[in-house]
């Protein structure tokens, strides 16, 4: 995807800036492109700026500077109802005095469509979403699952190229969110829409996308596919926003080949990708996923002691929390297998890892 | 829940687990809280019957039913009833009548019963009185010593209205009300065409009703619109500009009209400094139909405010953005996503402003003159002038039903469960 970016984006964020009040900026500098059916998910913590970005697309908030281009043409000043987008909202936002078939019809009609079309359009996408029984319906007869569906498909039903989706299935229970999630991506793959989806919850976004964006602070700190952005987090704060991150606070006393020497505080020195640390002589933290963490089985140079504080059983694995260089929160995730020999709490064992599953990165975000 | 089944008694009914109906034992476990939310509202309850449910509904009552005339005429009264209103009237009806005339003069009681039957037949009130006076003196036969005194006692009429007044359960103030008269034989007939008032009046006080309430709604919706979009600390201080009135008397209001509106008055002082009229054609703003409304309009327009504007503001600016992002302009996501809507709060606003204007007093009272005075000015009127309570009963009686039916409607057309006042 990211080649065709190249060519022609379809969506082009070029420096854009938002402020409400004139002091403080909420998005800062933004530049994003996006590929023709590509899917784009937003993904930070709240008050990060992403839904703002994503108002901004969708014409109800106003860039304070820059410009957003949609296939080429700048649509700064396209009022909303003449963007053509779909736009899913989070708490769905179907008109509660119309019924759902009435709902799909709205914007064929006021797309002045013939009547029969509109009937048939409303079908279909009722089809998609597999509620075709459930045309007559108020939307307050239906469940949430099913009223999530119906905004789905009102925001599909008069096929626009461009779907923006705001925190679409924050209400919803898990299981049925994590359903949701294979059925939004499934229609994103059979209709070939581009699809900007706004969430704060990182397994959907890992889920769903093609690429994420990460924001924090109004800015992206990272953009990328979910598998670079768990495997290779370029700062502190991508680290820690997704997945689970073990960190431990040390200082850079030489880098050589990439690979930074970094003595821990409250313990020996060990080696990590130099990815985000800055010079020698700089502080920095190391980033080591629990599950890269091994245990009595170290293969590497890095080796440390870890006084195991809790363990908690959770069936395929064992999460076990131990004190590491005066770290009390250092989680090693151990399978529950043969090969791993059980852990007692109490005990010391060594645990290590290797040089490449370790990123030392910058202490920007990382100030404990 | 495989034991649910077996809790079951013979008759289907779930059984707890001592063998007592579910249901039974439900109240039962209830009743402790029943009795005390019952002992929560048991003061207001009972003040609300003292002062509010039964002396309403005895005032309704007296609108039905009124014995002025037979407990001050104990004698003529039960022959009078019996009378079939069309023969000779007998001697023992004049000697009921006359025996009656004394006790009631010495009672200090035969004023109000002279008026009762003059209310049937103008002109009997100085027939009644004066006989009264001559009644101790008077020897049989009666009727010949009756005409005697009055030669309108030979008048059959005479005895027909002192039938009416004698009955005291009679449909005779209703069929005023509604400006029919109910004869002695029973039938209703049309008033005479110049005192026929009433249906007339009750018209009007729904027109104006229905004038105050759409005025009220093209004001108070904007109003309301701006209230609830404005950042919180505008909206406060304009919902206190709103509730200002309310924390105003309503007299003194009222007379804040008069003195914007008269014709030497605020008002038409700036229309004569601007040229719009003359100094010798002010215009005449009070005292009239237009004073009335402006200052009824005035008066309850919070009452249409706060409910549209506390539907309002319930309802989430992502339905207005998702009409809009799915194609429709300002206007359409308006019309046919926001307004629908706000119906909930119209509904309630309305029927408030409408219910409360049709029975509304002091301002017409004060700013209505001739022309704007409403049925509750009638009423008023009836109470404390003409004490004809029995009418002004009857008045309030059809003005009670008049809401009630609209109710209904509202209910039928709206729904009772949609309407939100905050």
């Amino acid at each position: 995807m990211t080649e065709s970016v190249t060519e022609r984006p379809f969506v082009h964020f070029d420096g854009v800036q938002k402020s409400y009040d004139g002091e403080t900026l909420v998005v800062k500098d933004l530049n994003l492109e996006i590929a023709p059916g590509e899917f784009v998910t937003m993904l930070g913590p709240s008050g990060s700026g992403k839904t703002t970005c994503l108002m901004m697309l969708a014409g109800f908030e106003a860039a304070t500077s820059g410009e957003i281009y949609l296939k080429g043409e700048p649509i700064n000043n396209v009022p909303p109802h003449k963007r053509n987008i779909g736009m899913v909202f989070q708490n769905y936002a179907l008109f509660p005095h119309m019924t759902v078939a009435e709902n799909l019809a709205f914007p064929l009609q006021v797309r002045k469509m013939r009547r029969k079309d509109v009937k048939d359009k409303v079908a279909r996408a009722l089809g998609m979403v597999q509620m075709d029984e459930f045309g007559s319906r108020k939307p307050a007869q239906l469940s949430g699952g099913q009223q999530q569906r119906v905004a789905l498909a009102r925001a599909l039903v008069f096929e626009p190229q461009l779907i923006l989706m705001d925190e679409p299935l924050g209400a919803l229970d898990k299981q049925l969110r994590e359903h949701m999630q294979y059925e939004i991506k499934h229609i994103h793959e059979q209709l070939g829409v581009t699809v900007v989806y706004v969430t704060h919850d990182q397994s959907e976004a890992l889920t769903m996308s093609d690429r994420i964006a990460v924001f924090d602070d109004g800015v992206i700190q990272q953009l990328a596919p979910p598998a670079e952005l768990y495997e290779r987090p370029e700062n502190a704060f991508v680290a820690q926003f997704i997945g689970e991150n073990n960190r431990l606070p040390g200082k850079v006393t030489a880098i050589e080949n990439g690979v930074a020497r970094v003595a821990l505080d409250n313990g020996p020195e060990v080696l990590a990708l130099a990815i985000n640390c800055g010079e020698v002589g700089n502080r920095t933290v190391l980033s080591i996923r629990p599950e890269r963490v091994q245990v009595n089985h170290v293969t590497d140079a890095n080796r440390l002691d870890g006084h195991v504080q809790e363990l908690i059983y959770l069936g395929d694995h064992i999460r076990c929390r131990m004190q590491v260089c005066g770290n009390d929160d250092f989680i090693v995730k151990v399978p529950n297998s043969p090969e791993h020999a059980m852990l007692r709490e109490g005990e010391t064992c060594t645990v290590g890892w290797n040089t490449e599953d370790c990123r030392a990165l910058d202490l920007a975000h990382g100030a404990m | 829940m495989t034991d649910a089944t077996a809790n079951q008694g013979p008759d289907g009914l779930l059984l707890a687990t001592d063998g007592t109906p579910l249901k039974a034992k439900l109240r039962q476990s209830m009743k402790a809280s029943r009795r005390r939310a019952f002992g929560l509202v048991l003061p207001l309850l009972l003040f609300v019957l003292a002062s509010f449910v039964i002396p309403i509904i005895m005032l309704l009552w007296t609108g039905v039913s009124n014995d002025t005339y037979a407990a001050n005429m104990p004698r003529s009264a039960p022959l009078m009833r019996a009378w079939d209103g069309s023969s000779q009237p007998t001697e023992a009806m004049a000697e009921a009548m006359v025996l009656d005339m004394i006790d009631a003069r010495k009672a200090k009681t035969i004023g109000k019963v002279a008026s009762r039957v003059n209310r049937e037949q103008s002109g009997t009130r100085s027939l009644y009185t004066k006989s009264a006076r001559r009644a101790a003196k008077m020897e049989p036969p009666f009727l010949d010593a009756l005409v005697k005194a009055d030669k309108d006692w030979a008048d059959i009429e005479t005895w027909r209205a002192t039938k009416i007044a004698a009955t005291s359960l009679t449909p005779a103030y209703y069929a005023a009300a509604l400006d029919y008269k109910y004869t002695a034989d029973g039938e209703f007939v049309e008033q005479d065409e110049v005192r026929q008032i009433h249906v007339q009046l009750f018209w009007k006080t729904i027109w104006v009703s229905g004038a105050v309430m759409l005025f009220c709604l093209l004001l108070g919706y904007p109003v309301a619109y701006l209230l609830s979009h404005l950042p919180a600390k505008k909206a406060n201080l304009l919902m206190i500009l709103v509730l200002l009135p309310f924390w105003t008397s309503l007299l003194v209001r009222t007379t804040a009209w008069i003195a914007m509106l008269q014709s030497q008055g605020v008002l038409n002082d700036i229309f004569v400094w601007l040229g719009i009229t003359g100094d010798e054609q002010r215009f005449s703003l009070i005292y009239n139909m237009t004073g009335t409304l402006i200052a009824m309009t005035h008066i309850l327009l919070p009452f249409m405010i706060l409910p549209i504007y506390s539907v309002m503001r319930a309802i989430p600016p992502s339905h207005v953005r998702a009409a809009k992002s799915l194609g429709a302009t300002n206007w359409t996501a308006f019309w046919r996503v926001y307004f629908p809507a706000t119906i909930p709060g119209i509904g309630a606003g309305g029927l408030l402003v409408f219910i409360l204007s049709i029975g509304y007093y002091i301002t017409p009272a004060l700013v209505g003159g001739q022309d704007g005075q409403l049925i509750s000015n009638f009423i008023a009127y009836h109470m404390q002038r003409s004490l004809n309570w029995s009418l002004a009963a009857a008045l309030g009686g059809i003005l009670l039903a008049i809401v009630l039916v609209l109710y209904w409607l509202y209910d039928r057309i709206v729904g009772i469960d949609n309407m939100k006042l905050g």
